[in-house]
């Protein structure tokens, strides 16, 4: 068994309205950081994993993704993962 | 008539709710902890507001989880009633019992007054004591209550008579203007393509007395106990 350092970022689907990016878009050009766009502010959840491969690891993921993690309706996601050496 | 009324951790309108069913409207409550799963006995669930689990993750994520949620859902798939007010909306919608997500509101505050609903469907079990196109007011109070759902399940809900009530005016004027939060089609309560199971983000159980300024909300519970001496 290896252990795996997962990462995982949530974020609004694409043409979901996304209240908080707005204001953070509005508050970005106030301050005079006026090339910004497309700001969108999502969640970032680290855990690890202990598995026998990376594969089991995607497979956790994902299976926790479906269950809870993410709602498809408004959200995706995408993970990153590495081995805990 | 026996209600049931789940009680996750952070839920806080649970004795509001019991308060109207028992002491307005005289009938039993049965309190089910969120471990709870036999539901036996009971003729109607009504999913509480409050903050469930402290609304991690997301409003209702956690709550769909709870073995109650599991015993809620197979109580409807048979086709018994359930109501979900506000926080227990945003349960049904997590567990998949109605179609949709909230998000956040446009405003990003949390916002809590009394608002203007026009009942748009009284064929349901929970309105059936409403007029079509009646204008009650019924207080709200979220953050999270900016209803989206895809435009093809949109259009369905819309198209089945699904959406249940609207803010609107006090004359019943739906437009941007009287729409709290953001919400898609100003929809503040739907009901599922069966009919049994309603969710809405306005809490009838704050206007069920006179001494909280309106009794708009009653109707909603006494359209459900009519609805059980019916069946």
């Amino acid at each position: 068994m290896a252990k795996y350092s997962v990462k995982v970022f949530i974020t609004y689907r694409k043409g979901v309205l996304d209240p908080q990016g707005v204001a953070v878009e509005k508050a970005a050009h106030q301050l005079g950081f006026k090339k910004v766009t497309d700001v969108r502010v999502g969640k970032y959840i680290t855990m690890t994993i202990e598995a026998e491969s990376e594969n089991e690891v995607r497979k956790e993921i994902e299976e926790m993704a479906k269950k809870f993690l993410v709602n498809p309706v408004i959200e995706e996601y995408t993970y990153e993962i590495e081995e805990v050496k | 008539m026996v209600f049931g009324i789940p009680v996750y951790p952070g839920s806080n309108c649970d004795r509001d709710v019991g308060w109207v069913i028992e002491k307005v409207l005289g009938q039993k409550v049965r309190y089910l902890w969120h471990r709870e799963t036999d539901l036996s006995g009971i003729d109607c669930i009504v999913i509480p507001g409050g903050f469930s689990y402290g609304d991690y993750l997301r409003a209702g994520a956690m709550a769909k989880l709870s073995p109650v949620t599991e015993s809620i859902c197979d109580f409807a798939e048979r086709g018994g009633l359930v109501m979900g007010i506000c926080n227990g909306f945003q349960i049904l919608l997590e567990a998949g019992l109605l179609p949709g997500a909230m998000l956040p509101n446009k405003t990003l505050s949390f916002i809590c007054k009394f608002v203007n609903l026009r009942v748009e469907n009284n064929k349901t079990p929970f309105t059936s004591l409403y007029k079509k196109g009646e204008v009650v007011s019924i207080p709200i109070a979220h953050a999270e209550g900016n209803y989206t759902c895809p435009p093809e399940t949109l259009r369905e809900i819309e198209e089945n008579g699904q959406v249940v009530v609207r803010y609107s005016s006090p004359d019943g004027e739906v437009s941007e203007e009287f729409n709290p939060n953001g919400s898609l089609n100003n929809i503040a309560g739907i009901c599922n393509k069966k009919g049994n199971v309603f969710g809405l983000m306005p809490h009838p159980e704050r206007a069920s007395e006179a001494i909280l300024g309106s009794t708009d909300g009653l109707k909603m519970f006494q359209s459900i106990v009519q609805s059980l001496l019916k069946a």
